[in-house]
């Protein structure tokens, strides 16, 4: 089997090319997002929104809604609840998240237990893009591609929030309200991507592909780029290595990501020794 | 006229009292140094003269305006500590001046051949031209600061304010930093700078503001930065300094 043959054969089925496409546009939105979320040090955040959208989905699956619909709701409440029990006591921020993250997840285990039914809960904590129905492929491009445009637009004023909300606020641009903005953004990707990776492994695509593009760039727009690439590379090579291999999408996906930021932390510390080298001759 | 105008404001935290019946009157073209131990009140009270947080009690004018509508009009610019910034943000000195045009630009913030221009003047002012395209991080101290007054400057502002500018910045540096300030004042700018560098404060601060939850004392550095305001201010005698009287 030649090298054409090997990329060619799984697209002949109509799911791998579904497969391929819904994950390569997740993918890069969620790079997109990675890339503000890691400057501002809003990683946790991310994990915890995410595991606190579990009770949503399967509410929204007892009252026939969309599990989106369902896990944005309780995407607000958890941001809402860390906000408030933040600013109503003195326990520290990280301590709050895991809280009501955990709290909320349990509900999900909870209500997933008592429920007689085909929701199947691996396939919410870790995707199952293969069987992903066209309404959903569809909806989540299509969410995926508004986030996006609204990421790119919005660029300028999301970056100076994650450097000097104090600058912002300063120049009468309300910091609380682009705070506010970026949450829902970040609730919306997480929701849109819940069949693509799943609740668990969305995590790594909100942090991954960030981290690995800001150890190889010190300029902003590099860095969206670089994300973007590495976030669709992997996902299209994890949905090959699911086919051929027979493992997991969203678990190669993932990996894949892991690898490649490995990669680049082997490069950042092997240019950087370089670096000192080069200086010490000089001198 | 006065650039800052505050009558017995006061700031209730939650659990504290930011500043206790504070007044002070700020001259235009002036330069400040505001003094006081740490936990006195002088990040409140810049944070009140820049609408970041509002007084329980009082009143507050910025160049003759409310703070918010100060704010929106780019009246002040404010210059962070350095250790409030994280330096290895992947923004360049030219990014950085470019967000003190951020205020003027419209909803996309996409910069402007205008924009483009003064960030440049703004460079020149500050003699970071040659250092435009370097990452934050790969700055000296002294640089870093005039990185962020070359923001302020490309704001427009006419009244600055700096946070601890002194602070991590060897006297060579100081001396640059002030340098630049005084040339500042001269074209009429309002200086108020906080610090903790007392023994130098007289060479370059015209006025100098004592706090400790109020103003304790304010005017002319000659009539105010007194022994006993000092001593005051800081509970406790202070050697090693040139007192004006």
């Amino acid at each position: 089997m030649n090298i054409v043959d090997l990329i060619t054969i799984p697209l002949q089925y109509p799911f791998m090319v579904k497969a391929i496409v819904v994950s390569s546009v997740v993918g890069a939105v969620c790079a997109l997002l990675s890339c503000f979320l890691i400057l501002k040090g809003w990683s946790l955040l991310g994990d915890a929104i995410s595991h606190a959208v579990l009770p949503g989905v399967v509410l929204a699956y007892i009252i026939g809604i969309p599990f989106s619909v369902g896990g944005f709701i309780f995407a607000l409440l958890a941001v809402l609840l860390i906000g408030s029990i933040k600013t109503h006591t003195k326990i520290k921020e990280d301590a709050v998240m895991g809280i009501v993250f955990t709290t909320l997840f349990a509900l999900g285990l909870i209500l997933i237990s008592r429920t007689v039914s085909s929701i199947d809960l691996m396939h919410v904590l870790f995707g199952y893009v293969l069987g992903i129905s066209d309404v959903a492929a569809w909806y989540t491009i299509g969410v995926s591609a508004v986030v996006a445009a609204i990421i790119l637009t919005f660029r300028r004023t999301l970056l100076l929030f994650c450097f000097d909300p104090t600058h912002m606020q300063s120049v009468g641009v309300s910091a609380k309200f682009i705070h506010y903005f970026l949450l829902v953004l970040l609730a919306v990707t997480i929701t849109a991507s819940l069949q693509t990776v799943g609740i668990i492994l969305v995590i790594a695509m909100l942090i991954t592909p960030g981290s690995t593009a800001f150890l190889l760039t010190k300029r902003f727009p590099v860095m969206l780029v670089i994300a973007s690439v590495v976030s669709v590379v992997s996902s299209v090579v994890g949905a090959y290595a699911s086919y051929y291999l027979d493992v997991s999408t969203g678990g190669a996906i993932v990996f894949f990501q892991g690898c490649v930021f490995l990669g680049a932390f082997a490069f950042s510390v092997i240019r950087s020794h370089r670096k000192k080298n080069t200086s010490v001759v000089s001198v | 006229m006065y650039a800052i105008e505050l009558h017995n404001v006061s700031v209730e935290y939650q659990d504290r009292m930011g500043l206790e019946n504070a007044s002070i009157q700020i001259p235009e073209g002036t330069f400040s140094g505001v003094i006081g131990m740490n936990g006195a009140g002088k990040s409140t009270l810049f944070k009140v003269i820049m609408g970041l947080v509002r007084p329980t009690s009082g009143s507050v004018l910025v160049d003759q305006k409310t703070p918010l509508q100060a704010q929106k009009e780019g009246v002040v610019a404010y210059v962070p500590q350095n250790e409030l910034v994280d330096w290895d943000f992947p923004v360049s000195v030219y990014d950085v001046v470019m967000m003190g045009r951020f205020g003027l630009q419209n909803i996309f913030r996409t910069p402007r051949a205008e924009d483009h221009a003064q960030v440049m003047n703004a460079l020149e002012k500050v003699g970071m031209k040659e250092y435009r395209d370097r990452q934050i991080g790969e700055l000296s101290g002294g640089q870093k600061k005039r990185v962020f007054v070359a923001r302020a400057l490309a704001h427009g502002a006419d009244i600055l304010l700096l946070d601890e500018p002194f602070a991590g910045v060897d006297a060579k540096s100081e001396h640059a930093l002030t340098e630049l300030l005084l040339t500042l004042k001269q074209a009429g700018k309002t200086i108020i700078l906080s610090t903790h560098e007392l023994t130098s404060l007289s060479e370059y601060c015209d006025h100098v503001a004592l706090i400790k939850k109020t103003v304790v004392a304010y005017g002319p550095t000659t009539e105010v930065f007194t022994r006993d305001n000092v001593t005051q201010t800081f509970d406790g005698a202070m050697h090693r300094i040139k007192f004006s009287a």
